[in-house]
C-alpha cells in the first residue's frame, strides 16, 4: 500500500530525509507542556525515536526519528500522558503565546487562557494555507505578535484617578512614549501616543490609574521566505467576543479569497487591503 | 529644601551602580530598617528611575514621594512595609 504522506503530515508527521523516518510534531498550545506529558514524550523519543527531542521555533516540540510501522504505537503511548500529534499544511498551526499576566509581572493579559482558546475554536482547520496565530502579553513582545498572519498583542487602556494620586511623578518617567505630562497637580494621557503598554498604572504607588485589558490585533505578517511585519487595522480592542469576531472575519477573509498555497499577506495584496478593512471594522463595529 | 512632610530615617545612593546592583543595594538597606521607616534612594535618571520605583513597589513597600533634583538624578522617598 502506498503511504499517504498528506494524510500523514496533517497529523504532523514530518517526512524525513532518511527513509520511512518522520519527525514527529505534536501538539503544544502556548507553549505549555505538562509533567506528564513530558513523561510520555520522553518515553517515546527513548523507545521509538533517538533519544531526543527538538524544540521547533514556534514552541513545539518534535520527536525525530519515529519510523512509520511504529506509528500506531507512538500514538497510543503518547495519548497515555495526554499529548498528542500536532499539524502541518494548509490550516491553522500552532497557536503560540508567552506566558502573559498570570505569570508575567508585564503581561497585560491572560495569553494562556487565550491561547487555549484561540486553539480550541480554530487550531487545524482547513485553509489554503497555513495560518499562524500568536498571542504576546505586552508591548515587550517577546513573543513577536507581528511575524504571525494573526498576531494578538496585549495591553490596558489607562484612565487617572485624581483622588489616589500622590504626585510622586513617577508615571511621567517610566512612559516611554512621552504620552503622561503632570501639570498644575493634574495627570494628562495623550491618548493618541498612548501604546498601552501599562507602565505608568503598573509602576504607580498607589494605583491611581483604572486599567482595562484589551488586545492590539496585527495581520499578514509572515516570517519565512517572505518577510512582512504584520499591520494593526483596528482601534485598541477591549472584549473578547469582539477579538473573536475580528479573528472569523480574518480567516473567513482568506478561505474565500486565497489562491491555494498564497499566505494571507499576499491575499491581502492581491484582494486589496481595503476589502480586508471592511470586513474588519464589520467585525469590530457589531458588538459596539 | 521642601517641606517632606516625614522623617528621613536612612538614605542609600545608587548613582554608582547598574541594574540589576541598583535594586539590590535597595533592597538590603530596606532589609536593615524597621516597619514603617523610611529610606531615601538617590538615584539617576534613564533606566533606574523607570525600573527601580517599581521594583519597590512589587516588593509591597510604599514609595512616598519622587523628586527631581534636577541635575539627573532623583529623591525616591520609600517606606518600608513588613519585616
Amino acid at each position: 500500500m502506498a503511504t499517504d504522506y498528506a494524510t500523514l503530515k496533517k497529523g504532523g508527521f514530518m517526512r524525513q530525509k532518511q527513509k520511512d523516518h518522520f519527525s514527529l510534531r505534536l501538539s503544544v498550545v502556548g507553549g505549555q507542556v505538562d509533567a506528564k506529558q513530558l513523561a510520555a514524550i520522553t518515553e517515546v523519543a527513548d523507545k521509538f525515536g533517538h533519544g531526543y527531542i527538538h524544540l521547533t521555533s514556534r514552541q513545539g516540540i518534535e520527536i525525530p526519528f519515529i519510523r512509520l510501522e511504529d506509528i500506531d504505537e507512538v500514538k497510543a503511548a503518547l495519548a497515555e500522558g495526554g499529548a498528542k500529534p500536532g499539524v502541518c499544511g494548509p490550516r491553522v498551526r500552532t497557536i503560540t503565546a508567552c506566558q502573559g499576566s498570570e505569570v508575567c509581572p508585564n503581561g497585560c493579559i491572560e495569553t494562556e487562557k487565550l491561547a487555549r482558546e484561540l486553539n480550541d475554536r480554530y487550531f487545524g482547520q482547513e485553509l489554503p494555507h497555513k495560518f499562524k496565530f500568536g498571542v504576546t502579553g505586552c508591548q515587550n513582545n517577546c513573543l513577536k505578535a507581528e511575524e504571525n498572519d494573526l498576531g494578538v498583542k496585549g495591553g490596558v487602556q489607562v484612565s487617572w484617578q485624581e483622588d489616589k494620586c500622590i504626585q510622586c511623578g513617577v508615571c511621567e518617567k517610566v512612559c516611554r512614549e512621552g504620552a503622561v505630562t503632570i501639570a498644575d497637580g493634574k495627570v494628562t494621557v495623550d491618548q493618541d501616543k498612548c501604546n498601552y503598554c501599562g507602565r505608568c498604572a503598573f509602576s504607580c504607588p498607589t494605583d491611581a490609574y483604572d486599567t482595562t485589558p484589551g488586545y492590539l490585533v496585527s495581520f499578514g505578517g509572515l516570517f519565512g521566505n517572505h518577510i512582512n511585519k504584520g499591520e494593526e487595522m483596528l482601534p485598541f480592542i477591549t472584549d473578547k467576543e469582539t477579538l473573536f469576531k475580528i479573528c472569523d472575519a480574518a480567516l473567513s477573509f482568506f478561505k474565500e479569497n486565497a489562491n491555494a498555497g498564497e499566505r494571507f499577506k499576499f491575499t491581502i495584496d492581491r484582494i486589496g487591503k481595503e476589502k480586508l478593512q471592511e470586513k474588519l471594522n464589520e467585525a469590530y463595529d457589531k458588538k459596539r | 529644601m521642601e517641606e517632606l512632610g516625614f522623617t528621613v530615617d536612612d538614605t542609600v545612593d545608587i548613582t554608582d551602580v547598574v541594574c540589576p546592583v541598583t535594586f539590590v543595594k535597595t533592597k538590603v538597606a530596606l532589609e536593615e530598617l524597621e516597619d514603617g521607616q523610611i529610606l531615601d534612594v538617590h538615584l539617576n535618571d534613564g533606566e533606574p528611575v523607570q525600573n527601580v520605583p517599581r521594583s519597590v513597589k512589587d516588593e509591597g513597600h510604599r514609595i512616598l514621594k519622587l523628586t527631581d533634583n534636577g541635575d539627573g538624578t532623583y529623591e525616591l522617598y520609600v517606606m518600608k512595609v513588613g519585616d
